[in-house]
């Protein structure tokens, strides 16, 4: 079985991001980027499902300029097979990343496809969903557990009053929750034999796609500033500000 | 304009988010549609008639839609809003919106805007991004306009005055490609985290699930519903549906209590638009502190017992 993993490229998540004085966008210029978490639980999972002898294959994908193969490097360094690199001068938006994703699922043909169920940096958590949609696919989202059988997976789902258990057939998409598994290291020789793996490059046209969106950009700014208050010396003083000062008890 | 609200209910009865989702239909367009989608929800959508600003009740009761899968609802919603004239789609961006609007969206060849906290215009809403470090207005042109959004920012619609007319829908999307099989649900007596006026939360300084007990009696006395950061969640100390945060749930209620949390950035963009923060943690120099309106330096285990005696 085959099975694809797309990831993403953002801001590494410990960096506190910076609005750009002109509005127009976050300050990327010079931060640190690495695999967005829920993608690399993403890898994880299937490279799991590879040594448990369920996958034969571990195929990953990224969509961006040529920065994102870096990524692809990492992912190929945890244990996927081989890379396809879609580039693309930007990140486009989530319909056209999965018109993209589509395109390379045809061309694939993968039994199961896992996405991590949100990226940090847009937080739109849409692709995954936009992917079932266009190939006409069954969705287990929010994973926090995936077991396989007989031509279907069966998918335990994070919603809000617990979990769900959905029975998919295959193929299948699955986005990652953070609870599904917790990604291993690559180690330093891993890290040199993912240099020697297969990475091949594809544009939107090789896949018949055109990159627009209706949804526009028009400005960016830090969120309302929250000061720090006062500190109390005890219990008691607590309870008197809540119920005297702040009137929320 | 014509608005399209998915209701989000249990199918019994209509969950707050939908109220609230309402009020920023009501910010778009007066002409709103609620549609009822579940199994056996007859009384869901009685209670919908009611709401003083739904125009029209759809109701689709059949058993395909009766566990919310995304392929069936999804399907469902869009060829409603290709047989309709709908120039706006809003679902809350519950886990249950999240999963079925992108599909929606995709169906219909349109872009989503994720997770709204504010109605500029018809077309222009913010949303908040890089776990709300940041705001961005973004303009959708696609005819219909897709839209998630977060319950929290808005206040609820009237449930009462109302007299929609109901309309059954007779078509059925049932796909046979996923089916449910089964859920686990935290059983609590406590209001429900993400509509609670209070919120009371543990983090790794619990140092262990008994310890909640702790924050639980305390909680009862206040009316407050009981959270965790990601690390007690991920410590086993509490189940994952009480987990605050970007990668949880988004709460703003009057007063938050942060008992053993340092105040992670990804902990922060589940509560740091609540009314009033108090941070109480042993270690002074925890983010937390930053945010808060009050803060308490001491050990929470002198404290929380402290708490429930003299409230």
């Amino acid at each position: 079985m085959k099975v694809l993993v797309a990831v993403k490229r953002v801001i590494d998540y410990n960096v506190k991001v910076r609005v750009k004085p002109d509005q127009s966008d976050v300050d990327l210029a010079n931060v640190k980027m690495a695999l967005n978490p829920f993608c690399e639980i993403a890898v994880e999972e299937a490279v799991r499902l590879k040594e448990q002898g369920i996958a034969d294959e571990v195929v990953v994908v990224s969509i961006g300029p040529k920065a994102v193969q870096e990524q692809l490097r990492t992912a190929l360094a945890l244990g996927a097979d081989r890379a396809i690199h879609v580039e693309h001068d930007s990140m486009p938006d989530s319909l056209s990343v999965a018109k993209l994703l589509k395109g390379v699922v045809e061309k694939e043909q993968p039994q199961l496809v896992i996405l991590g169920k949100q990226s940090i940096d847009s937080d739109n958590n849409q692709a995954g969903q936009m992917l079932g949609a266009l190939t006409d696919m069954p969705q287990g989202t929010f994973a926090s557990k995936v077991s396989l059988a007989d031509g279907s997976v069966e998918v335990t789902r994070e919603v809000d009053g617990g979990l769900q258990t959905v029975k998919l057939q295959l193929p299948a998409i699955v986005t990652t929750d953070l609870r599904l598994n917790e990604p291993r290291y690559a180690k330093l020789p891993d890290i040199m034999k993912a240099k020697r793996k297969p990475l091949e490059t594809l544009s939107a046209d090789d896949l018949g796609v055109t990159i627009s969106s209706n949804i526009k950009l028009l400005k960016v700014e830090p969120p309302a500033e929250r000061s720090a208050g006062v500190k109390v010396a005890d219990v008691d003083e607590l309870i008197d500000k809540l119920k005297n000062e702040a009137k929320v008890l | 304009m014509s608005i399209l609200v998915i209701a989000e209910h249990d199918n019994q009865a209509l969950n707050p988010a939908t109220l609230k989702t309402l009020a920023a239909a009501e910010q778009i367009g007066s002409d709103i549609t609620l549609l009822v989608a579940g199994e056996s929800c007859q009384s869901v959508a009685d209670e919908a008639a009611n709401v003083a600003v739904v125009k029209r009740v759809l109701l689709a009761d059949n058993a395909a839609y009766g566990h919310q899968l995304a392929e069936n609802l999804g399907a469902l919603v869009a060829q409603l809003a290709k047989q309709g004239d709908y120039s706006h789609i809003l679902a809350p961006a519950t886990t249950t919106g999240k999963n079925f609007m992108p599909r929606v969206a995709a169906l219909l060849d349109v872009g989503q805007v994720s997770d709204i906290i504010t109605v500029e215009s018809e077309d222009t809403f913010k949303r908040p991004i890089y776990a709300g470090n940041a705001i961005a207005t973004v303009q959708s042109g696609d005819a219909i306009k897709v839209i998630t959004v977060r319950a929290t920012a808005f206040d609820a619609v009237a449930a009462q005055g109302g007299s929609a007319a109901v309309d059954a829908v007779d078509a059925v999307q049932s796909s046979d490609k996923s089916s449910f099989v089964g859920e686990q649900l935290a059983a609590s007596e406590r209001p429900e985290l993400t509509a609670a006026e209070v919120v009371i939360s543990g983090g790794r300084g619990m140092q262990n699930g008994d310890n909640f007990k702790l924050l639980e009696a305390v909680a009862d006395k206040l009316g407050a519903a009981v959270g965790a950061s990601r690390a007690a969640v991920d410590a086993g100390f509490v189940p994952n549906d009480m987990q605050v945060g970007q990668t949880g749930k988004i709460v703003a209620p009057q007063l938050y209590i942060a008992v053993g949390i340092s105040g992670a950035i990804q902990h922060l963009a589940g509560m740091k638009d609540s009314k009033v923060i108090v941070a109480i943690n042993k270690d002074e120099d925890a983010p937390i502190f930053q945010v808060a309106d009050y803060g308490l330096v001491a050990d929470l285990f002198d404290v929380l017992p402290a708490l429930e005696s003299k409230l």
